[in-house]
């Protein structure tokens, strides 16, 4: 279901591409004619990224795309650059002392265990960080074992081993100065970071 | 506004003397007890010494908590020797001892230094002697002297000679940051940079010589150990292996290091002979959280942090493996220990509803003993004669050093602005 939903909003932002190139767009026609996103057969609009085949009736039935049209967010180019694009949510976070992975995390991750799964040859660096409380040595530790927590679902989901690298700062790398809850809740996290990008 | 006077606070925090920036020593607390010492002024004949030695030495007695050195104006008289002193008087002012001196310039590059500590009641020297030191030696000595009056008077040894480490950092304006690993006196005097970088410094340990510093550099985007002679500098990479390297501890033949490392994919505790380069794992737990091991001194065993039962805890291990024995029960978390030179009491972050404290637990009667009280204390390491335990706060905000007695009755605060200060290791005493 949640893979049908990913296609699916390739596909749109294929359709989407497809359509500004073709002047479809008032405003971003030039800067999608320089993009990443390779649309091999425009009329059929079959031929999704990185080849995904789906049929083109679904591209169609798209109140989505309108919306996202006319907000004008996206301008072509690689998918990890979409704005819209479930993969540009890179940090996910926890809760205190734990290293699972929480619900609303769940449907990030998929995607990005998606992208990894078709491309096969990117590499993810996975950082994983506490909050400033305990012992420092614990906390790099606990950092590390986020990480693993977050490459262990990537890999479950279709990405191999080979496309991951970990790392841990513990809590020597806050993302927010601050000694309270939200500060902490901020800190607990691990940053996906695609490799060269 | 605001930020206005945060540029300029970071103007002034730049400006000011890097190297020179002493952490500053308040006692904050429990010198009711102490005991009164007669201290004299060391004399000084026909020149001004480059350190006022008496005074060093009764700062060092005084931080101790142990001690209360009368105030000067209450000294009868100024005597720097025993043909000077008339006993008699020296009994009305309530002070068992009374240290004299004198210090007198032998080439103008060389001093000699000479010191008696009194039993005023008994009109006895307990301990005198005299040497012959470098201008650059008169601190140290100083500090030498302070331990021989502590013993002395107390009968335990004296650390006012031992030196700290500790990591401090820099905010810059850019937003980066500089980790500076700095070694200063016992007193936190004449602190020196051993190493910087724009990467985390973290778990600075002493090697038993105190000669050689093992810690945890980022330097290389990951944690990574290294080992760092004191004197020459030169320092060696000692653990670079895929995933964590870290929590480096040395036995107490400072052959071998104990070490965190999850190259096995999970952090787990190892030994590395420093000669041979052999590595030998430990642990064997492949759910938990092993790390933060230090060793007993007895050399046979390793207590360290575990979360295999839930939440961290202490346990104990044999240093050659096998199964580990859990040693901390009271509370939820008990991370960082740190065992005392005689083996019978462990430090410890203690964590109590998501606040933590510095304890002491009694290895025989598992007893635990609550030290301090702001809720943000961490790396707690033991003075090496077991009297002290040094720890990292945060007060304002900032990551600033302090000191309990194990009793839980002496606080020091070891206050510096501008800068964190973090990760305190006090060094063994130096043979």
């Amino acid at each position: 279901m949640k893979l049908l939903k990913l296609t699916a909003l390739l596909l749109t932002l294929t359709w989407l591409s497809a359509c500004a190139t073709l002047g479809g767009s008032k405003d971003s026609g030039d800067d999608v004619a320089n993009s990443d996103v390779v649309v091999e057969d425009r009329d059929a609009n079959t031929s999704g990224i990185d080849g995904n085949n789906a049929s083109g009736s679904d591209i169609n039935d798209g109140a989505e795309t309108q919306v996202i049209l006319g907000e004008d967010e996206y301008q072509g180019g690689d998918v990890l650059d979409d704005p819209n694009s479930p993969l540009s949510n890179r940090v996910v976070y926890f809760e205190y002392d734990s290293s699972t992975v929480r619900e609303e995390d769940v449907s990030i991750l998929e995607a990005h265990a998606a992208y990894l799964g078709e491309n096969p040859n990117v590499t993810i660096r996975l950082i994983g960080h506490t909050d400033e409380r305990g012992s420092r040595e614990y906390n790099l530790a606990l950092g590390e074992r986020r990480a693993l927590a977050i490459r262990q679902t990537l890999m479950l989901q279709g990405a191999s081993v080979k496309q991951f690298q970990v790392t841990s700062f513990g809590e020597e790398r806050t993302d927010v100065e601050g000694h309270d809850e939200s500060a902490w809740q901020q800190n607990r996290r691990v940053e996906l970071n695609y490799v060269g990008r | 506004m605001t930020k206005r006077w945060l540029a300029s606070f970071w103007l002034l925090a730049l400006l000011l003397p890097w190297q020179a920036q002493a952490l500053i020593i308040e006692i904050t607390g429990g010198t009711e007890a102490a005991l009164p010492i007669a201290i004299v002024p060391f004399g000084a004949e026909g020149f001004s010494a480059p350190e006022d030695i008496s005074a060093v030495i009764q700062n060092d007695l005084s931080r101790s908590g142990r001690f209360a050195p009368l105030p000067e104006s209450d000294l009868i008289s100024s005597p720097h020797e025993k043909s000077e002193i008339n006993f008699k008087d020296w009994r009305l002012l309530r002070s068992e001892g009374l240290l004299v001196g004198k210090v007198s310039s032998v080439d103008g590059e060389t001093y000699q230094v000479q010191f008696q500590l009194f039993d005023v009641y008994k009109g006895r020297q307990l301990v005198g002697k005299r040497y012959q030191v470098p201008a650059s030696g008169l601190r140290r000595l100083a500090h030498q002297i302070a331990d021989q009056v502590y013993h002395a008077l107390t009968g335990e040894t004296g650390v006012f000679s031992t030196r700290l480490a500790f990591v401090s950092v820099i905010n810059n304006l850019d937003g980066s940051k500089r980790y500076s690993l700095q070694v200063s006196d016992s007193d936190g005097a004449n602190p020196r940079t051993v190493l910087q970088s724009k990467q985390p410094i973290l778990s600075p340990n002493w090697a038993p010589d105190s000669e050689r510093l093992a810690y945890v550099s980022f330097e290389n985007g990951k944690a990574e150990v290294f080992v760092q002679e004191m004197r020459s500098g030169r320092r060696n990479s000692v653990a670079a292996f895929k995933g964590l390297n870290s929590a480096p501890a040395w036995s107490p033949d400072g052959k071998k290091l104990a070490l965190t490392l999850s190259k096995a994919g999970n952090p787990e505790i190892y030994v590395l002979e420093l000669a041979s380069g052999k590595l030998s794992r430990v642990t064997h737990n492949s759910q938990a959280i092993d790390t933060e091991a230090v060793w007993m001194p007895n050399s046979r065993e390793l207590l360290f942090t575990s979360d295999r039962g839930g939440r961290p805890q202490i346990y104990k291990v044999s240093a050659d493996g096998g199964r580990a024995k859990r040693v901390t029960f009271e509370g939820r978390y008990n991370a960082s220990v740190d065992v005392s030179s005689d083996g019978r009491t462990l430090a410890m972050v203690h964590g109590i509803n998501g606040q933590f404290y510095i304890a002491v637990q009694d290895l025989d009667t598992g007893a635990v003993l609550v030290l301090t009280e702001t809720g943000r204390d961490e790396s707690p390491s033991f003075a090496p004669n077991g009297r002290m335990i040094l720890y990292a706060t945060e007060k304002n905000g900032h990551g600033e050093l302090a000191a309990v007695s194990v009793d839980g009755r002496i606080h020091q605060r070891l206050g510096e602005s501008g800068r964190d200060v973090r990760e305190p290791a006090w060094s063994p005493i130096r043979k």
